[in-house]
């Protein structure tokens, strides 16, 4: 085995391990302590996947998946299914993601467990959605694409049920259901490529692999709709504001940080990727529904009188972008998705932590009982206000790309239909401010309410470790988007390459 | 391509460089404690020192640039591909931008000073107003860098990067005081509004990219786009610059952003955010030239602009309100002379106003620091007590009116000489109408604005006193300096325009078409001269012939029913409030009702009727003996059925 395929099986094998071992060790605390550690080299494992051959310079034709590393071992030889695991540019930032929000919020967890559980139980669960979240983003089998895609689900159910605040059982089971109802989609569109190809191999079947076009069209449509539940996508969102309201403050940030973009990722990876007849086909849908998402979610926004679900709700005008990114299906557009994915992880996880201690503080979330936290809690107000600046898209911080250049794709791609769709996400954007500077308006600025009137100043040492690196990637991925897109221009350009 | 400047390249990214540093650091400082504010605590010592240096470093390198700049260079590196469309990290500079880079900086010097005594809780004040001045301060350096990354931006969407941050702080810096209940809502409506306007801007910028395959300004403006593409970019550029620079109809947010502490509103008003619209408009301009059509949009908003801001200004009382107003109207100037053709005129009214108007706010933030008051009923009499701001806002209104040889004489009259040019001659790309509105709103701007800064000189410093207890005095030295120092470019920088290197440099990017039409001479001395200063004496003095008969009353009197009207500024506020702010808060509120009735309801109802149909079905299974045994056989019998009919027909 090379060094990439060690890695790629401890990226995976490291936090599962590190599940059990937190469930075996009897003491609370010491348990909560090995699960950081596992998430911790689970970090360190996903970070040199990178190097290695990103071979995108040699000649003659060249399938269009190549990963910088890949494993691919039998596992049921009776049915042909295939353990292969690989990774590049589009999956690659993603699981770094992964690794950095486990990480920060089994520290997080180390320092403040949630009413509802033990703590240990908490951090075991974090780490098998974790091992499910970065065996979907590596998969390249469909087959066990769908096996990972599906081990994310109970564990998040169990998080949400368990910790989860006061109507949680409700909301947990809603988020349970409506997600199954994807996954059966899922399960239906995955055997129908399957049966038809004859394989599960994703390098093959991107591009087309010879399906036929009623077959990719069936395909694409059965996977597009399940993608867009998790995603989730306008009008299959409302299992989000609840799991996200009733969630704790960490199954939110993983919620919205990462497990949305399985939705995302599996949009570009296998839908667009294995059924590209059926993509152009939808593309007009699947456009025209992302700015409805941006500009209902943006409005609903602007209505909203609680503070994580309106959080929740700016998670549906923030994947409308994503969306409209990969719904024109230019490089552009795909590439602006790819940064926007990360963008919106980075930032929202951010503002989930953020939300989280204001009602860990206040005791209430509704935004008319709070009001003045800049004059009592100034540091926690800089920062809700840095992370809100981040999220409605300000130039220079991360989420301004993504939706920018969504536009621009949308744009790029011509035509009366969608220039329409680049005015109207365009529009949707100073929808986002207005909703955002609402809500510090009442938030931070003016006299404090009797909530937020006796909050003591400061932020604990461990706030401010799991919010920096948030902060700091913010800042960074604006600044320096190429830590993003550095390595996705190659697979991008081959994925539309087969688009054509 | 950086020869040109030599062994000064390296100090290019220090321009933006310097300032951003110190706002970051800044920003990282613990806001002081509160009830320490009576001395100055370290954290704010280090705020101040982070400022200053930041300003002054920036000051430096344009200095130090000013001296080597006369013809345009540029660098630039990739910044990320998306696609086959790239984004470059570079700049450009050129003469006027080096120019500009200085009045920004210099401005921004004088602001950090003169803030360090203004935002000082002084020993009768019964409210903290500084402790929170490391913030501030670092907000401050921030909107400098940001708007010196679109002076020296040779990327459009770098340019974008510097254009949107400045709205951020300008949200920011405008919500400081926490004293005023109004100002945290004219945070936000300044931000907004010119968010508004900023989604044209994006979509403008992503055309010219688009069509360009790349957003550098160079390969932008070499590009040869079709009319259409040009003519529609064009319009969506300026609806960001009336965002930007507060023109109708998007200048709402200028005057309610006066809640903001008064240097801020000096630093808003003079150097940065206002400015960057005209700027932006004047790096782009040989796009512009050839979209007449958007030009004329452009002349025509200029117009309205002009004088709608000159009649708002006629009728405030508050002093920082008539200044707000007037800043529309001269930034209505400047609109016009792009929108006939000769942006070195209008870029050269920039520079002289962002002298004049610093100087005019820190001036009247003085007045305010001594009676504690910004409405001028409240006023009067000052000019004995306090000489020094006396005779410093005496050359500010002086500049603002267009007396000569004050600087905005010579701006102004450029302004006026390139519409007459278009009105009579047909000079500039624009049809000649557009000259004639421009030059003939602009006449009367001169008449209202030399009305309007008489009024504000008279009830301000003349006659007697309206705030019998209080003892007004000139400001300390850290408010004197920066005042008088910004009278020096106030009263003398228009004859720079009789200066060889200055006009080297702000004729550096102009075009062919501008040289052929206006000439190349900034200033124009002739009988055309006599005209502006006839209206400026008769404005003048009918504000002063109404201010003999009682010199207690206001002159605004004589406005009679148009007063209110002024006052409200034609009552636009209300329109937008009517026509945008209450539908899109209407239709929130039916997207929410839609989204948790009609979308959700659908889902949780697809819930219930399943749970109802389950509940059903196992009722029908709780049978009673006979009918079970009934159903059995009825199962049975049917079941027989289906065989022998299969049977039958296999």
């Amino acid at each position: 085995m090379s060094v990439g395929q060690v890695l790629l099986v401890a990226v995976l094998a490291v936090p599962a391990l590190g599940a059990v071992a937190v469930a075996a060790v009897p003491h609370d605390r010491a348990a909560r302590l090995t699960g950081v550690v596992a998430a911790a080299l689970t970090l360190l494992a996903t970070v040199p996947l990178v190097g290695g051959d990103h071979g995108w310079f040699g000649y003659g034709p060249r399938p269009a998946v190549q990963p910088w590393h890949q494993l691919d071992l039998p596992w049921v030889p009776g049915l042909d299914l295939r353990f292969h695991l690989g990774v590049d540019g589009i999956s690659w930032p993603l699981v770094v993601l992964t690794a950095l929000l486990t990480l920060l919020c089994c520290g997080y967890t180390l320092w403040r467990v949630p009413d509802g559980g033990s703590g240990r139980a908490l951090v075991a669960l974090l780490l098998v959605v974790e091992v499910g979240i970065l065996g979907t983003f590596l998969a390249l089998d469909l087959v066990l694409f769908f096996v990972f895609f599906e081990v994310v689900l109970l564990p998040m159910y169990a998080i949400i049920a368990g910790w989860g605040g006061e109507d949680r059982r409700r909301a947990a089971r809603k988020f349970v259901l409506y997600t199954l109802l994807g996954s059966v989609l899922l399960l239906v569109g995955v055997y129908v490529v399957v049966a038809a190809a004859g394989t599960a191999d994703l390098v093959t079947l991107t591009g087309g692999a010879g399906l036929s076009r009623g077959t990719q069209l069936a395909a694409f449509a059965l996977l597009a709709l399940a993608f867009a539940v998790k995603s989730p996508l306008w009008p299959l969102h409302s299992w989000l504001p609840d799991a996200h309201t009733q969630a704790p403050t960490v199954g939110s940030v993983i919620l919205a940080g990462v497990l949305l973009k399985m939705g995302t990722y599996g949009l570009i990876r296998v839908a667009v990727g294995v059924a590209p007849e059926g993509a152009r086909w939808a593309a007009p849908v699947l456009g025209v529904l992302a700015v409805a998402a941006i500009l209902v979610g943006s409005l609903v926004c602007l209505a909203q009188d609680e503070l994580k679900r309106l959080i929740a709700y700016s998670s549906v005008g923030h994947m409308g972008f994503v969306l409209l990114g990969v719904a024109t299906l230019t490089a552009t557009g795909i590439e602006a998705a790819l940064i926007g994915n990360i963008a919106h992880g980075v930032i929202t996880g951010l503002l989930f932590f953020l939300a989280g201690a204001v009602k860990d503080r206040t005791h209430t979330g509704s935004l008319a009982e709070l009001s003045g936290l800049r004059e009592t809690a100034p540091r926690l107000a800089g920062l809700l206000g840095f992370a809100a600046v981040a999220s409605l898209g300000l130039p220079g911080l991360a989420g301004f790309w993504g939706e920018a250049f969504a536009v621009v794709a949308a744009v790029r791609r011509g035509g009366g239909f969608w220039v329409t769709l680049a005015v109207l996400a365009a529009l949707g954007g100073a929808l986002t401010a207005a909703y955002f500077l609402r809500l510090l308006r009442q938030v931070t600025h003016g006299r404090p309410s009797p909530a937020v009137g006796r909050l003591a100043p400061g932020l604990a040492g461990a706030e401010l470790t799991a919010w920096a690196p948030l902060v700091l990637l913010a800042l960074a991925v604006g600044l320096a988007p190429a830590l993003v897109l550095g390595y996705a221009t190659g697979p991008v350009d081959a994925l539309v390459g087969v688009l054509k | 391509m950086s020869e040109g400047i030599g062994r000064l390249a390296p100090l290019v990214p220090l321009l933006p460089g310097l300032p951003l540093a110190a706002g970051l650091v800044g920003l990282l400082l613990p806001p002081s404690p509160r009830g320490a504010a009576t001395g100055e605590d370290r954290a704010r010592r280090v705020a101040i020192a982070l400022g200053v240096a930041g300003a002054a470093g920036a000051l430096l390198v344009a200095l130090a640039l000013l001296t080597r700049v006369d013809h345009p260079v540029e660098a630039s590196t990739t910044w990320v591909d998306l696609g086959g469309l790239r984004v470059t990290l570079g700049y450009r500079l050129d003469g006027v931008a080096v120019l500009v880079a200085t009045a920004v900086a210099a401005v921004a010097l004088a602001v950090q000073v003169y803030s360090i005594a203004y935002l000082k809780r002084g020993p009768h004040d019964d409210v903290e107003v500084d402790h929170r001045y490391p913030p501030y301060a670092a907000q401050i350096s921030l909107f400098t860098a940001a708007m010196l990354v679109v002076v020296v931006s040779g990327d459009l969407i770098l340019l974008l990067v510097g254009w949107e941050v400045m709205g951020i702080c300008s949200y920011l810096l405008i919500a400081h005081d926490r004293r005023l209940p109004e100002a945290p809502a004219a945070a936000v409506k300044a931000f907004l509004v010119t968010r508004v306007g900023d989604v044209g801007f994006l979509l403008g910028i992503a055309l010219l990219g688009v069509s360009a395959g790349s957003f550098k300004i160079a390969d932008v403006l070499a590009h040869p786009y079709s009319t259409g593409t040009l003519t529609a970019a064009c319009l969506l550029l300026l609806a960001g610059v009336a965002g930007k620079s507060a023109q109708f109809p998007l200048h709402t947010w200028l005057p309610d952003a006066m809640a903001g502490p008064t240097p801020i509103s000096a630093l808003i008003h003079a150097a940065t955010m206002v400015a960057a619209g005209v700027y932006a408009v004047a790096r782009l301009f040989p796009l512009f030239e050839r979209a007449p059509v958007a030009l004329t949009v452009l002349g025509v908003l200029a117009a309205i602009t002009l004088l709608l801001g000159a009649f708002a200004a006629t009728a405030q009382d508050d002093i920082k309100r008539v200044l707000a107003w007037s800043t529309v109207s001269q930034i209505g100037y400047m609109t016009g002379a792009l929108a006939v053709g000769s942006p070195t005129a209008a870029l050269f009214h920039l520079l002289s106003h962002a002298a004049f108007k610093a100087l005019l706010f820190l001036a009247a933030g003085a007045v305010i620091h001594a009676v504690g008051t910004t409405l001028m009923s409240r006023m009067g009499g000052l000019r004995r007590g306090m000489p020094v701001t006396f005779w410093c806002t005496v050359v500010g209104l002086g500049a603002l009116a267009g007396v000569p040889p004050l600087s905005g004489f010579w701006s102004k009259d450029g302004v006026l000489a390139a519409a007459e040019a278009a009105a009579l001659d047909g000079a500039g790309p624009t049809p000649q109408w557009v000259g004639w509105l421009v030059w003939l709103a602009g006449l009367l701007g001169v008449a209202v604005t030399a009305w309007y800064a008489t009024r504000l000189l008279l009830r301000t410093f003349f006659g007697a006193t309206r705030i019998p207890l209080a003892d007004p005095h000139d400001p300390p030295a850290l408010m004197r300096w920066p005042v008088l120092v910004l009278a020096v470019p106030a009263a003398l920088l228009g004859l720079a325009g009789f200066w060889g290197p200055f006009i080297g440099r702000i004729f550096a990017p102009a075009t062919e078409a501008e040289l052929t039409d206006f000439g190349d001479s900034l200033t124009h001395l002739g009988a055309a001269v006599l005209l502006p200063l006839a209206l400026l004496l008769a404005g003048a003095g009918v504000a002063w012939a109404g201010w003999r008969r009682d010199s207690a009353a206001d002159p605004a009197r004589f406005l009679g029913p148009l007063r209110p009207v002024f006052a409200r500024a034609f009552r636009l506020d209300d329109v937008q409030h009517a026509l945008v702010v209450r539908p899109t808060n209407a239709l929130a509120r039916a997207a929410r009702t839609g989204d948790e009735l009609g979308v959700d309801g659908l889902v949780e109802g697809s819930g219930h009727a399943a749970v109802g149909l389950g509940g059903g079905l196992a009722t029908l299974h709780r049978a009673a003996l006979p009918r079970a045994a009934a159903g059995v056989l009825a199962g049975a019998l049917l079941i027989g059925l289906a065989v022998a009919l299969i049977g039958v027909a296999s």
